[in-house]
């Protein structure tokens, strides 16, 4: 009797693998609305757009998406960047003014031009983040400190203080728009991260990023060029955070410097700690993080479904997140769950597992889902 | 002289760990009042032992007796609470926090709960004076420079005996100086000196580990040299010379080891790949010219520390130099990053395998192309044929087991990951091969299968440097041999077959050029 030993194997590789439990507690969280909300896995079309709950939390979810995939590089490096959030801010802010300048502002030309000018306003924050911790030697918790909190000052520098409101049918369509039946922001957060996982598993980006973030000495007596490889994230980093505050501002046709991308640092961090990135740099996984974007944003989504009150938000989703993180320690798993889950999977805690992220087919694996779950 | 009463006795001390005895029926005295060595090779069991003496490890078996009553020495704190002091190589205080605050820290006089500052500054002061040293004791301990830090150190420890209300304790009776010279230079090692001396005329037994032979000869009473765990003997420093100590350190009597090894030299003379000149290191290594021809072996011998690793990390860029200069294949190269000896075609195995070799986490084919890969750029990954190919040659000719790319490094044995280590650097083609102890702590078959390949490399035409503990290891593979001593480069011998390990021994222990 060949077959339950074969079944217990594949279950085994199955919980073994690296995105078991970041998919698990989204499939959960999404199930948990099905009874506050029977109608939630159904998506309608009307007007030749599709909706429905689940499009909804891929829609709001993208600019989380975004961020926390630049953010995973930059904590397989071993570092953090605080500064997204400000970056996102600053590039809505750019864009909005240039486009609220212009007497035409339907212009598409002035619409790139406007998300060029932002873009570019991102990528030399990234540089500039980037050279402080490769070039200088400063922690990247300090180094990127400056932007979060000098780069909201920036943002109302450049909108007066105001909530610039900008009517501009083009720059609608990035972030609140459709296309093919579909959000425009899925196809652009689709783009990103097909882009992010050529860029590294394509070429040897990621696997100099890796051995970086796993052994810094060994890596420089190896001869790798690390401090290429940091501003490289960094500024890959705040370009994607870029085209998420194009996205933010787009979507709410306003640039607030104030609020826009506020705290979305700490929800990308955890997005790609839920994702399975350790914080000590070294492997990562780029579709680990998209799920845990995805549990984050649905966890939002079902705090408002299930009507938890207000103000007690805030405990609810921490409470979840601790749950998320303490199944993710293959210690805890061994403790409540037994050997199964537990013991063999303590590779996969430490190891982050040789086979499982460094494939690139499990990351773009992930990628369509956004559109499909 | 009738010999006083020992104020601490060790005896038949056995401490074992898995699968290893690191010491065994060991016997150790120290008197009141003199400045005793204890000396052995790396895994003689030295540090095992000072372990077991400060608590640090639980005794396996044997006595310790502490002024004639028998103790049980079960932590760190007990051992400081009997009047055992330890001062470590590196420097556990606070930088941040005054010198004073360091000396007491832990341990402040207190009154209902309050630190009594002023007490504490006179009390430190009172201390500092004593024993002579000029130390401000309100200033920052960062201001001093390590060699203070080390003193600073070294009078904390002597205070542990004070109750923490203030109230005289027992006082030190034991002090553990474990490897203090080793980042000091000459005029800090002599301040540290005339400390010891004036401790030891006070009546504290000082316990002192050093590398460095001059050092021993110059400040100690009496040594007791282990080795393999084992007690080989004790003698009073000025009966024993210092080659009659290297022998006994390395366990050869001179005359004995003599044709063990087989010379597989060929005249490889080939033109000049490598020469340095006055290159050298501030505390490091002392400016050295040195010579290596296309598909040379030259070998480094010398004790512990005598700047062996410290001269090849020169060589790689691994550490700049502050002096000299380093031409490969006719040009200079500035040295001033590892990325330019690379680029020049020097490849450089550490010694230290997991903090400076493997990335743990990554598997033993991205392990084995990162080197080959780091000198490509990450625009031009290696296709993935030719890297695999590449890394299952590698893995089949070393014999990396398990024979599996993808197995996590982190898991292989000690000798796998050093297989894995060299095929790194061995499919990148260096023209120079430098390998640090890359025999060290892997098994005997591993050992042969790594010193057949240095041969067969330089038979290729690589130039090899090859560092090793091991002398008949460095004499077997070399075709010249550089004697290493206190951080120099003392001498450079032609290997043939009149030169044997007591030739070398001779060299190491009187250190004088030929």
């Amino acid at each position: 009797m060949t077959t339950p030993s074969t079944t217990s194997s594949r279950w085994r590789a199955l919980t073994h693998h690296h995105l078991f439990w970041p998919v698990a507690v989204l499939v959960l969280l999404l199930l948990v609305n099905v009874p506050f909300t029977p109608d939630f896995f159904s998506v309608r079309m009307a007007d030749g757009h599709l909706y429905g709950s689940l499009v909804s939390i891929v829609l709001f979810g993208s600019p989380l998406i975004l961020v926390a995939v630049g953010m995973t590089l930059v904590i397989a490096t071993g570092g953090i960047d605080l500064s997204v959030g400000a970056v996102v801010a600053i590039t809505g802010a750019l864009a909005c003014s240039y486009i609220s300048d212009r007497s035409d502002q339907g212009a598409l030309s002035g619409v790139l031009l406007a998300m060029g000018l932002g873009l570019l306003a991102a990528v030399v924050c990234g540089l500039w983040n980037g050279f402080l911790v490769a070039r200088m030697g400063i922690q990247p918790i300090i180094a990127t400190l400056i932007i979060m909190v000098a780069g909201r000052g920036v943002a109302q520098l450049i909108t007066d203080g105001q909530i610039i409101t900008v009517n501009s049918e083009p720059y609608k369509l990035i972030g609140g728009g459709y296309w093919l039946t579909l959000p425009f922001s899925i196809f652009v957060v689709a783009a990103v991260v097909a882009v992010t996982v050529a860029l590294t598993r394509r070429t040897a980006l990621g696997l100099l990023v890796e051995a970086v973030g796993g052994n810094a000495e060994a890596s420089r007596l190896v001869g790798i060029r690390s401090r290429r490889i940091k501003i490289m994230v960094y500024a890959f980093c705040a370009l994607c955070a870029g085209i998420a505050g194009l996205m933010i501002s787009s979507n709410t046709s306003a640039a607030d410097g104030n609020n826009a991308g506020l705290w979305i640092e700490l929800d990308a961090i955890l997005a790609v700690v839920i994702g399975g990135t350790s914080l000590l740099g070294g492997r990562f996984s780029v579709g680990g993080t998209v799920v845990g974007a995805l549990v984050i944003q649905t966890l939002t989504t079902t705090i408002y479904t299930i009507g938890v009150p207000t103000q007690t938000n805030l405990v609810f989703k921490a409470a979840v997140v601790i749950v998320v993180c303490l199944l993710q320690s293959p210690k805890f798993r061994a403790k409540v769950f037994g050997a199964r889950f537990g013991a063999g999977s303590g590779a996969r805690g430490s190891g982050k597992q040789a086979a499982a992220p460094a494939d690139p087919a499990a990351a773009s694996e992930a990628a369509p889902k956004m559109e499909v779950s | 002289m009738a010999e006083p009463r020992p104020v601490l006795e060790m005896t038949g001390i056995v401490k074992e760990f898995p699968g290893v005895r690191a010491l065994s029926d060991v016997d150790f005295r120290l008197f009141p009042g003199e400045i005793h060595a204890l000396m052995g090779e790396n895994g003689a069991g030295k540090s095992t032992l000072i372990k077991v003496l400060t608590g640090v490890y639980s005794l396996d078996g044997g006595t310790i007796t502490l002024d004639g009553t028998a103790v049980r020495i079960g932590s760190p704190l007990e051992a400081q609470q009997a009047g055992i002091s330890t001062v470590y190589q590196e420097v556990n205080l606070c930088p941040n926090l005054s010198v004073a605050e360091n000396i007491f820290i832990g341990r402040e006089p207190t009154r209902g709960g309050r630190i009594q500052w002023k007490r504490l500054r006179r009390r430190a002061a009172e201390l500092v004076d004593r024993l002579g040293l000029d130390i401000d004791v309100s200033a920052p301990l960062s201001s001093y420079p390590l060699a203070v830090q080390q003193l600073v150190a070294i009078v904390r420890s002597l205070g542990t005996g004070e109750g923490a209300g203030g109230g005289e304790g027992p006082g030190t009776k034991v002090l553990i100086l474990d490897e203090p010279t080793s980042s000091l230079d000459r005029d800090e090692v002599l301040r540290l000196f005339a400390l010891m001396r004036r401790l030891r005329d006070e009546g504290v037994a000082i316990l002192f580990v050093s590398h460095f032979l001059d050092q021993i000869y110059e400040v100690c009473d009496r040594m007791t040299v282990l080795r393999n765990g084992t007690l080989v003997g004790e003698h009073l420093v000025r009966d024993l010379d210092q080659v009659g100590l290297v022998q006994l350190m390395l366990g050869k009597a001179m005359g004995q080891l003599d044709e063990l090894h087989e010379h597989q030299l060929h005249s490889g003379a080939g033109e000049t790949l490598l020469q340095a000149d006055g290159l050298g290191r501030t505390g490091g290594i002392a400016p050295f010219d040195l010579e290596i021809k296309k598909g040379e072996v030259i070998g480094l011998a010398g004790l512990l520390g005598s700047g062996r690793t410290e001269l090849a990390r020169l060589l790689f860029g691994a550490d700049q130099p502050d002096s000299g200069k380093v031409t490969i294949g006719g040009e200079q190269v500035s040295m001033s990053a590892p990325n330019d000896a690379i680029d020049a075609g020097v490849a450089f195995c550490s010694e230290n395998r997991k903090s400076e070799g493997l990335v743990p986490e990554l598997t033993v084919r991205e392990n084995i192309i990162l080197a080959l890969q780091a000198s490509r750029g990450w625009t031009r990954p290696i296709p993935a044929a030719q890297r695999d190919e590449l890394v299952a040659k590698y893995i089949k000719a070393l014999d990396i087991r398990p024979a599996d790319p993808e197995a996590r490094v982190g898991r292989l044995s000690g000798g796998n990951q050093q297989k894995v280590l060299l095929a790194r650097w061995l499919i990148t083609s260096p023209k120079l091969l430098i390998l640090d102890e890359p025999t060290r702590g892997i098994d005997i078959g591993a050992k042969a299968e790594i010193q057949k390949l240095v041969v067969s490399l330089s038979e290729d035409g690589m130039s090899v440097l090859y560092i090793a503990a091991e002398l008949e290891e460095v004499l077997r593979l070399s075709h010249t041999i550089g004697v290493l001593r206190d951080r120099r480069l003392v001498a450079r011998i032609a290997n043939g077959p009149e030169i044997t390990t007591s030739r070398i021994l001779e060299t190491i222990a009187s250190g004088e050029h030929q």
